[in-house]
């Protein structure tokens, strides 16, 4: 230990003023003050999971809100042929995985059906064939990767006169032939295609009950089956020609004349291009309806997301000043309050959205109805975590302090117990966004609502009960919404957590 | 502590009856739906209209109905569905399909759900509760009908383990066969990852908050092992709080999981609600939600009861 020297003998002379004509005071902060906000916010920060999180609702938002916007696609939009099509995105093509194709068992004649298609449009159903086997009773099947979209082939479709001198004029223009001979097959008993469109090709056996399979030339070529005439211009048709066509002084029927227009057989593919001017591609697939799934679930997720903020919005509102109102003033007015508030408290939600739906869904619309039955008893938990915070920090000195200063009431709650119970608040109402999620997707799945009304609007819930029948055979159909809404359940509960630690640190990993 | 229990029971009536008043005058509010047509049937449910009063005000009509409920324990009859059969006859007959598979769910969850809570409760900070305590907040997270959706994929479609859907009393011939049992498996499981994971959240956070408590020192300190200490003291104290939670899930059982019964065909009291709405038989409706609300009022009252019970410490109704 060092031993302490002092010098006793200091002569005076040694000793000057310090600051004798300055005046003192307090040194300055060096270093920059910490604010609550900034506190929560670092803390928040290096909190890995929660700031993941936040990143993934952000861009499910985004999702949300842009895809319907840009989208080629409508909620009102149905196909009737592209139904539960399958997921295609144009970056993974002829890859085997997320190409809108389908691995397919077919017999000899589903083959050459496929193939069929093919040949005729250019444009192949069969993307691959993986092999061919004999079965115990010596029929040869084929594994096949079919391609959902092309394998739609031909359809027959009804035209009126300006619509078909429109297509055939678009064909002239483009050189895109979409208007194909008509099929001499016109029997609609075969498993496969629309009404048969798709067989152009002469068949072994064109009874009831035939397997479709065709019937092959020399060479091991189809043969053309077409309605036929000895009038080129039959049924006013001026426009491009299939090979083969006038051959032998025999010339194809490309329409027929009924009392509405002209009924034609079209490549659909192409007919859709010239519909739309785009060809169909869905990145999720269609439903049974025709709907592209990619902008339903952008809809539906919009509209579950919107809901679910103002929801929270709305209770944190009320439940703050109910729960301040009870939490400040205790008493009488504390129990009164508390018991309105339990008995609304104790009616099972789906008690409320059901009476809800009944009562006001005719007058005011579903959305408005659905709102109220998740605000008539979604303020109690904010309300009841307020009023907890409230007794916590009412009896607190400082707050003794500003009322000896003369403090109103208001000033006491608003500035100096609120502040204090910030977190907690703030934390329950971001954590009530997913329940309100989940309990609107529930109901819609349920049917109890039934958002699809208004034609614009379409929710997760009801696009889960679309799929729900078509689980084994469609699995597409319920697997993105599925997805979409378990991540975005796992994100906010994670997003709340982060935020309760950020915002509560003396809770930190409560009940986690 | 008598006086307590006979409170909150009184406060759960009150509640109960306001509740009921309000759904009642709701429902009577409605457009009364027409009787359909069935045959000789028809005059039984008007007969039973006449009885209720259904022209009379909506008090009394309300009267009407408490009345027969307390004196001939009479619910009315089903109008749109289940036709003339006594309400109470029907709701009595699906709950039983109800309790079965939730009872067999949370027989699974409970065990699983303390025993991983534990093991992670010890493993705290640790590798082990990290790996668990992110599988619980993803299967808390996830809704259970996506859960519904991957088992009946993966397990009935998939793999052909279990049927589609719930195979019928004829079939089976019991409700605890093991035909019955194995058609409940897909429900099961996806009503119990949920559960399993509240239970496992629950038990970890507990736990580990009593371990670090100071008499848990002093057990070691005086010479017990860390099991001796962990089973005597710290699962004792843990299970003031988790027993009256896993008492609560119990009373649940009777409410069930409307959407896991709709997925998996489960003719109980959910599927019933559900039914009675889209056909708008009110009288179905209007019991079950009485049912309903009783559900939650009691399980309420049961879990702050339990704690009195289980931890003689806690006095019910001092005050703080």
């Amino acid at each position: 230990m060092m031993e302490q020297r002092i010098d006793r003998n200091i002569p005076k002379e040694k000793f000057q003023f310090v600051q004798k004509e300055a005046r003192i005071h307090d040194e300055r902060l060096q270093t920059k003050s910490v604010g609550y906000l900034q506190d929560a916010w670092n803390r928040f920060r290096t909190n890995k999971s929660a700031v993941v999180a936040f990143v993934l609702i952000m861009v499910l938002a985004a999702f949300a809100l842009i895809v319907p916007v840009v989208s080629n696609y409508t909620v009102t939009f149905r196909d009737g042929y592209y139904k539960t099509v399958l997921p295609k995105f144009e970056l993974f093509k002829n890859s085997g995985f997320w190409d809108g194709g389908k691995n397919e068992k077919q017999s000899v004649a589903g083959y050459q059906y496929l193939n069929a298609i093919g040949l005729e449009t250019g444009k192949p159903a069969i993307m691959k064939v993986y092999d061919s086997f004999q079965d115990s009773t010596g029929e040869t099947y084929y594994n096949l990767r079919v391609d959902s979209y092309y394998s739609v082939g031909f359809v027959y479709v009804n035209l009126s006169d300006a619509e078909y001198q429109a297509l055939m004029q678009y064909q002239n223009d483009t050189g895109i032939q979409v208007i194909y001979p008509l099929a001499a097959i016109q029997n609609k008993h075969f498993v496969r295609g629309n009404d048969g469109a798709n067989f152009w090709y002469k068949l072994q056996d064109e009874s009831q009950g035939s397997s479709g399979a065709a019937k092959l030339d020399d060479n091991g070529n189809y043969i053309p089956n077409y309605l036929t005439s000895d009038n080129p211009e039959r049924a006013g048709y001026t426009s491009l020609r299939i090979a083969g066509d006038g051959e032998n002084g025999v010339w194809y029927t490309y329409a027929q004349k009924n009392q509405t227009g002209y009924r034609c057989r079209v490549h659909y593919s192409e007919y859709f291009y010239y519909r739309n001017g785009f060809y169909a591609s869905f990145l999720f697939g269609t439903n049974v309806y025709g709907q592209d799934i990619f902008t339903c679930l952008a809809v539906g997720a919009r509209f579950s997301l919107l809901l679910a903020i103002t929801v929270a919005t709305i209770n944190f509102i009320l439940g703050v000043i109910y729960g301040s109102i009870e939490g400040y003033y205790g008493g009488a007015t504390d129990m009164i309050m508390e018991r309105i508030s339990d008995i609304l408290a104790s009616v099972p939600f789906m008690v409320t959205a059901t009476l809800f739906q009944l009562h006001l869904a005719d007058r005011v619309g579903v959305v408005v109805s659905l709102l109220f039955a998740f605000v008539l008893t979604g303020w109690v938990g904010t309300a009841s975590r307020v009023r907890t915070q409230f007794y916590r920090f009412k009896g607190q000195e400082y707050v003794l302090a500003a009322r000896t200063l003369g403090a109103s009431d208001r000033r006491l709650i608003f500035k100096h117990i609120f502040p204090n119970s910030l977190g907690t608040i703030v934390t329950g109402a971001v954590m009530t966004i997913p329940g309100v999620i989940f309990s609107e997707s529930m109901l819609s799945y349920l049917h109890i609502i039934n958002l699809d009304t208004s034609s614009t609007l379409t929710s997760i819930g009801t696009m889960l009960s679309n799929g729900q029948g078509y689980l084994s055979t469609y699995p597409h159909i319920i697997m993105f919404p599925a997805i979409f809404i378990a991540i975005l359940e796992i994100s906010f509960n994670l997003f709340g957590n982060g935020l309760r630690d950020a915002l509560n640190p003396s809770l930190r990993g409560a009940d986690n | 502590m008598t006086k307590y229990v006979i409170k909150r029971i009184l406060y759960m009536f009150l509640t109960m009856f306001v509740i009921t008043v309000m759904c009642f005058v709701l429902i009577k509010l409605l457009p009364l739906p027409a009787v359909r047509e069935m045959g000789r049937d028809i005059n039984l449910v008007l007969a039973k209209r006449e009885k209720m009063g259904y022209n009379k005000p909506i008090m009394v009509q309300f009267f009407l109905y408490m009345k027969s409920i307390f004196t001939e324990w009479d619910w009315g009859v089903g109008e749109q569905m289940y036709d003339s059969l006594p309400i109470w006859d029907v709701m009595m007959q699906k709950l039983p399909y109800t309790v079965v598979v939730n009872l067999y769910s949370i027989l699974i969850s409970i065990p699983l759900g303390l025993g991983l809570g534990i093991y992670a409760a010890l493993k705290k900070n640790k590798w082990q509760d990290a790996f668990i305590s992110t599988l619980v907040m993803v299967f808390i997270s996830v809704p259970s009908y996506v859960y519904a959706f991957l088992v009946q994929y993966i397990f009935c479609f998939k793999l052909d383990w279990f049927p589609l859907q719930l195979a019928s009393l004829s079939q089976a011939g019991s409700l605890f066969s093991w035909r019955m049992f194995v058609s409940m498996v897909p429900a099961i499981m996806s009503l119990s990852f949920g559960v399993i994971a509240g239970f496992t959240r629950y038990t970890r956070a507990e736990l580990s908050e009593v371990l670090t408590g100071d008499y848990m020192l002093l057990a070691r300190t005086k010479g017990l092992t860390k099991a001796q200490a962990i089973s005597r003291h710290a699962m004792r104290n843990a299970m003031v709080v988790i027993l009256p939670m896993i008492i609560g899930e119990f009373i649940g059982i009777l409410g069930g999981s409307m959407i896991i019964e709709n997925i998996f065909g489960i003719p109980g009291i959910g599927n019933l609600y559900i039914a009675s709405i889209n056909v708008r038989d009110y009288n179905f409706f209007m019991a079950l939600t009485v049912f309903y609300t009783l559900i939650g009022l009691a399980s309420g009252i049961v879990i702050d009861i339990s704690y009195g019970f289980i931890d003689p410490r806690i006095r019910m109704g001092s005050k703080k």
